[in-house]
């Protein structure tokens, strides 16, 4: 399988794109709608005109049109063909290719396991669930041993939870495979379970690439700190482990507890949503809860962001804007914080270099 | 039992209606000469049966439905193809063939009588003109109706455009072909048996006319009878071939 890389790629969309995926990676773009992240794929399988150069394998392949650039593209409304049902709509790229008719049903049946569809072969797609129609849409793609995966949203129109199912077996696919793969999609959740690095893009360019938690721990620019949810980011002074997968860490004059992996803890971050905050003790164990004094307090029609200063710290609270409207909520209010244990998240040592 | 009641309930209306027919007609309000009971009507079709007049007439107007259509279906489809995967040829020729649409099969009639003369080939070209034109735009439309994401997805899976145009577009706008041929599969019998009783000395239309000179009015039910029937079928196998496009949509 082969490398990509992009070189000074720019369009009606797309500003100097550079970019250089590595060989077996999963590689997810991720941005808003209309940062060119699908126009961005669109560009490498060829159907979208272009300044610049895509390379596989260090070959350039703009002179190749779509069809001999041997991808496999999951589209977004995954357009299976409605006048095939499921093994002709797997076998579609076979059978353009004109492969023996014992070949083709070989590798559709090899296919059909893989992803857990033998049950459906003879459906037409209108008969198909929105899960099963995007196991098949993937089959399809695979079918015609791509070189590298385009996935475009593959996953939005899912329930949450067949969504978070289907991500894990396409990690999995991929892995097995071993196939180049670039993602597209603008949930953070969704990229950070699947990536093995990650590109956010805005307004055509790209912002920060690199390993999730690189980006997470540390955002490359205020664009980027945005979108992640401006998370209040924490250096660790000092990690002691006490059991049960968690850890006391000093930073900013508080000790957190958080959980912990195995290794010394060196960023620990928490969203600004995740943060409960009362004037009155928080009832409930003793943990995490710290005393502080509001600086500001900046109220929106849903919701109102506070930063609270906590012994040398200052951390960013957002309330949803019923639960404080009232007048007591201003510059230096004495309150109470919680950070929520299970949505700290922590940077190990060695994750961060 | 419910099941079958609802299979055979369209059977009693039929019934009825011939019942009443026949009724209406023995009570006699009405000279039977202008309105003669089914049950004469039934034997007259025996009778112009066994005689063959029936049968030869319906040949020739069957000869030229099938000539005419198919070569106007052949050609519509054609044209259509060609214009709706090509937007330059289709702005083109587009108004050209808008402005003769609009003209009614027989407003052609007299034009062809005086180009053509009155021999085989007038009906043909009446049929002719009466399928194109519909079978045309229909096709131009179920082509242009084709998601263009389609093509795409058929592109990254490898297909060329000659690929792409028999794999996808075509069957995608079969159903609006089909459609269309279906629409103009009766037309042509309905233009046919016009053409027949103003211009042609043969085929069911013209039956009917000397049947009226006659005033055989049981011919001419007759001819009515058999003329819905041509019109049914001729529908009824494309309705079968659209139904091969349920699963799809």
């Amino acid at each position: 399988m082969p490398t990509v890389e992009l070189v000074g790629i720019s369009n009606y969309a797309l500003k100097q794109i550079n970019l250089k995926i590595l060989d077996k990676e999963l590689f997810v773009l991720l941005g808003k709608t209309g940062s060119g992240k699908t126009t961005l794929l669109n560009t490498i399988a060829g159907l979208k005109e272009y300044e610049g150069t895509v390379k596989f394998d260090n070959k350039s392949i703009d002179r190749i049109p779509t069809e001999n650039r041997g991808i496999g593209y999951l589209f977004q409304n995954l357009l299976l063909f409605p006048h095939m049902n499921v093994y002709s709509n797997i076998s579609y790229g076979l059978r353009i290719r004109n492969f023996r008719k014992t070949e083709i049903s070989t590798k559709v049946m090899e296919l059909v396991k893989l992803v857990g569809i033998e049950h459906l072969v003879d459906r037409y797609p209108k008969y198909l669930s929105g899960g099963e129609k995007q196991r098949v849409a993937l089959a399809r793609a695979l079918a015609i041993e791509p070189r590298i995966l385009l996935l475009d949203e593959p996953f939005n129109n899912l329930d949450p939870r067949t969504a978070k199912h289907l991500r894990l077996e396409l990690k999995r696919i991929q892995q097995n495979l071993g196939i180049t793969s670039i993602f597209v999609t603008h949930n953070l959740l969704e990229a950070e379970e699947l990536a093995d690095r990650i590109a956010i893009m805005n307004e055509g360019k790209i912002q920060q690439v690199g390993r999730p938690q690189e980006i997470f721990f540390s955002p490359g620019n205020d664009f980027v700190r945005e979108f992640l949810g401006a998370p209040n980011i924490l250096e660790c002074e000092h990690c002691t482990p006490i059991g049960n997968d968690l850890a006391e860490v000093k930073t900013n004059g508080i000790s957190v507890i958080a959980p912990y992996e195995g290794e010394h803890i060196k960023k620990i971050s928490i969203m600004p949503s995740e943060i409960f905050m009362s004037r009155y003790a928080i009832p409930g164990p003793n943990v995490n809860m710290f005393r502080g004094k509001i600086i500001s307090v900046n109220r929106s029609s849903t919701v109102a962001q506070s930063l609270v200063e906590i012994e040398n710290g200052k951390y960013s609270v957002e309330l949803p804007i019923e639960s404080c409207q009232s007048e007591v909520w201003k510059e230096g209010t004495e309150v109470f914080v919680k950070f929520r244990l299970k949505s700290i998240r922590s940077l190990a040592y060695s994750e961060s270099h | 039992m419910i099941n079958l009641t609802e299979k055979i309930i369209w059977v009693f209306p039929i019934i009825a209606f011939l019942f009443g027919w026949e009724l209406i007609s023995r009570i006699g309000i009405f000279p039977t000469y202008l309105f003669p009971p089914f049950s004469a009507v039934l034997l007259t079709l025996y009778f112009l049966t066994i005689e063959g007049v029936l049968l030869n007439n319906l040949a020739s107007s069957l000869f030229r439905v099938i000539i005419g259509f198919t070569f106007g279906a052949c050609s519509g489809i054609l044209v259509g193809i060609l214009m709706g995967i090509n937007s330059k040829l289709n702005k083109t020729f587009s108004p050209i063939f808008s402005l003769l649409m609009p003209i009614p099969a027989l407003g052609w009639v007299p034009l062809f009588m005086l180009w053509i003369g009155i021999n085989e080939l007038l009906p043909i070209a009446l049929v002719f003109m009466c399928s194109f034109f519909p079978v045309l735009y229909n096709t131009i439309t179920g082509i242009r109706s084709v998601e263009t994401d389609y093509l795409e997805a058929s592109r990254t899976l490898g297909a060329s455009n000659m690929q792409i145009l028999t794999t996808i577009l075509l069957p995608l706008s079969f159903q609006n072909i089909i459609t269309g041929l279906r629409l103009e599969a009766g037309m042509a019998w309905r233009v046919i048996i016009a053409a027949e009783m103003v211009a042609i000395p043969s085929g069911i239309g013209a039956l009917m006319m000397r049947a009226e000179s006659l005033l055989r009015v049981d011919v001419i039910m007759v001819c009515l009878i058999v003329l819905s029937i041509m019109c049914l079928i001729s529908e009824n196998i494309f309705v079968k071939l659209e139904e091969r496009t349920k699963h799809w949509k």
